[in-house]
């Protein structure tokens, strides 16, 4: 592996799991673990900095653009600073009619944001996304990698009392 | 009773392990394809059974497998798409979850009938639990000596592993998908070449939906005849509906193709009719690409027959007044629902969903998004209902990839039908911003004679 210039480096257990991610492609192919390790980076460091992003392209010897193409594309990538939740309601048709739009302007107001934005505290984000396969479960919202659904104002003030109280959010089975 | 063939143990404590999922008949398919079939028997096998793919498109599998090219020193790959994306879709992720050792055991003999040796499940970024639980099956299935060099000790070798996107609905078209598995932004490709001939790293390639590929246990199992004894006609076997909406009991149902329409929403072994005792305005089956059709066109076609859950009654009438089965993706709405509202909010999601390569893509439905809420909040003007039927024309096969189709048909659909609650929202401004249209009116359909 080549020097790694800056002090930006995963530990050694996040490097272990990068060698068993590269090693699921042929030789050759180590691009194709970008998308994964780009996860992991993002449940490390909270957000893809551009200096995260290099890193990222010095492990897998590609080219730094390679990696902020794909870092942009991808609604899951955050190249800016978020919340440690991010409360991500489904806004997509079965869910609008099973009240999505009302979830969405409680939390509002509950937590003094505007969708897109961050508390103050930092602790969460509140984001509107598109279907996340839970359509029958509706009205529903993603925190790290859980799903929340057959949500109501109840559940959302336990949620975000339970979230406030232990600001985790898990990827990759890594912790925020 | 309905048969069930791939949710048969979905109830049962434990199924998720390999121990249970073993004990009540897993990997038995396995033992058969690699001990007593060779590849070639197992292609003849699918292709008796008529199975079509589950992604959505339904073209059939046993012939899809037969058109990938097997150039001789190339390696070939299966790729399963559980990137599940479409709104209104939720059945996959149900099989994963629930049963995941069922998907890689269809990996296993759908790769050797391929001839691949090293496949991917491509699973949705969103999905990251779903990704560590086929994790830790995909051990157990290595651990067992289903998967890695010479399984059951027949010479073959594979191995099977899962990749994940990262939020974008696109990653789901076959060619994206394998954009993306490389580690690139999901952009489609020109066809051709096809997946078939170069796909993955340039090699030939097949895409199958996860459904598809659990689907081929049983056909191994029982062979492909006694699978085509379920359903009717080109519609053969089971499929996985998953319903939601303004129903009852919304989930995920296995049902024999042939149901009617009417029995999957009225009864009580699947959807158990509207909620609160409304009545039906209109059902998208197919997820939400495909045509809406309104509630006199879905239990009955324009001729008056019987609309079946089957791939040709649900497109009987063609976009005149038939839909899809599409990936199964069944939306109920009920009367209180506003159609102009939710054709914006599809619209919407293909704006943000499009990867902006071509342009009637990209600026077509970011203008049918914005003509769509104009009409919406009380600012359209009557020539935006004939600007947007122009629009999603102009968008209709112009564009690389059948995202486009998929964004311009629901528009199309929801003109067409509900025209009428179109024009009511531009005459009443104010009113439709509090009211709701409910019903439209029927209209007559001038059908064929033979
Ligand atoms: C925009 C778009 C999104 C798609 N999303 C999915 C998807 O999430 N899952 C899927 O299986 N097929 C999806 N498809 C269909 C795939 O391109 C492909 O036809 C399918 O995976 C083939 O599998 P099958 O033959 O087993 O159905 C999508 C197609 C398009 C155009
Ligand atoms: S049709 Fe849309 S999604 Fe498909 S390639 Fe063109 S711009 Fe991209
Ligand atoms: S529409 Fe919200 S999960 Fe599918």
């Amino acid at each position: 592996m080549e020097e790694v210039k800056t002090n930006i480096e995963f530990p050694r257990e996040l490097l272990d799991e990068v060698q068993r991610v590269v090693g699921m492609f042929p030789e050759g192919k180590q691009k194709s673990a970008l998308l994964r390790v780009l996860h992991i980076a993002q449940a490390h460091w909270g957000h893809l900095s551009p200096d995260i992003m290099d890193y990222v392209a010095r492990l897998l010897h590609i080219q730094p653009i390679e990696v902020y193409e794909v870092a942009t594309f991808y609604s899951m990538y955050d190249t800016a600073q978020v919340g440690k939740v991010k409360l991500e309601v489904c806004r997509t048709g079965p869910c609008m009619i099973e009240g999505a739009e009302k979830i969405i302007a409680y939390i509002e107001s509950k937590l003094g944001i505007k969708e897109g934005e961050t508390t103050s505290d930092g602790i969460f984000t509140l984001k509107a996304v598109e279907c996340l396969g839970a359509c029958g479960y509706a009205p529903m919202l993603q925190a790290g990698e859980k799903f929340h659904e057959h949500l109501t104002e109840e559940k959302v003030d336990e949620l975000i009392e339970q979230y406030r109280q232990n600001p985790v959010a898990n990827y990759m089975g890594l912790q925020k | 009773m309905t048969r069930k063939l791939l949710l048969e143990h979905d109830h049962i404590e434990g199924i998720r392990t390999y121990d249970v999922y073993r004990k009540n008949g897993g990997y038995r398919s396995v033992e058969k394809a690699l001990k007593s079939m060779s590849p070639d028997d197992i292609v003849e096998e699918v292709k008796k059974s008529g199975l079509r793919g589950r992604g959505g498109a339904g073209f059939p599998t046993g012939m899809k497998w037969s058109f990938l090219a097997k150039p001789d020193g190339v390696p070939r790959h299966l790729l399963c798409n559980a990137d599940e994306s479409e709104p209104g879709t939720f059945k996959d992720r149900y099989l994963m979850e629930k049963i995941p050792h069922l998907l890689i055991e269809g990996m296993i003999v759908s790769s050797f009938a391929l001839g691949a040796n090293q496949s991917y499940i491509y699973i949705r970024g969103e999905y990251m639990y779903v990704l560590q639980i086929l994790e830790k099956a995909i051990q157990e299935a290595y651990a067992n000596g289903w998967l890695g060099k010479n399984i059951l000790g027949s010479g073959y070798d594979l191995d099977l592993a899962v990749a994940p996107g990262a939020g974008a609905y696109i990653c789901g078209e076959e060619t994206a998908l394998i954009e993306s598995l490389e580690g690139k932004r999901g952009n489609p490709r020109m066809k051709p070449p096809f997946p078939a001939v170069k796909g993955l790293w340039q090699r030939p390639t097949v895409v199958n939906n996860v459904e598809t590929i659990a689907a081929v246990v049983p056909i191994v199992n029982d062979g492909g005849d006694e699978y085509a004894k379920i359903g009717i006609g080109r519609s053969t076997g089971t499929k996985l509906i998953s319903a939601s909406g303004n129903i009852n009991k919304p989930g995920v149902y296995e049902i024999e193709l042939g149901v009617s329409v009417e029995e999957f929403i009225y009864s009580d072994t699947y959807c158990g009719g509207i909620k609160n005792g409304k009545k039906l305005k209109a059902c998208v089956p197919g997820g939400s690409s495909v045509p809406i059709l309104p509630h006199y066109l879905v239990c009955k076609t324009a001729a008056g027959e019987d609309r079946l859950m089957t791939y040709e009654s649900l497109a009987d009438g063609g976009f005149e007044s038939g839909s899809m089965l599409g990936s199964g993706g069944f939306i109920v709405y009920d009367e209180d629902q506003c159609i102009v509202r939710n054709t914006w909010n599809f619209a919407r999601f293909y704006h943000h969903e499009s990867c902006g390569q071509c342009s009637p893509c990209r600026e077509g439905t970011g203008w049918m998004k914005k003509v769509l809420y104009n009409i919406e909040s009380g600012k359209g003007k009557s020539e935006d209902i004939d600007l947007l039927w122009d629009i999603q024309r102009k968008i209709e096969g112009n564009t690389i990839c059948p995202l486009g189709d998929a964004a311009a048909w629901p528009v199309a659909a929801a003109i067409r039908h509900f025209r009428e609650e179109f024009e009511w929202h531009v005459k009443e401004p104010v009113l439709s911003q509090t009211e709701n249209y409910g019903l439209v009116s029927e209209k007559s359909f001038v059908t064929e004679t033979v």
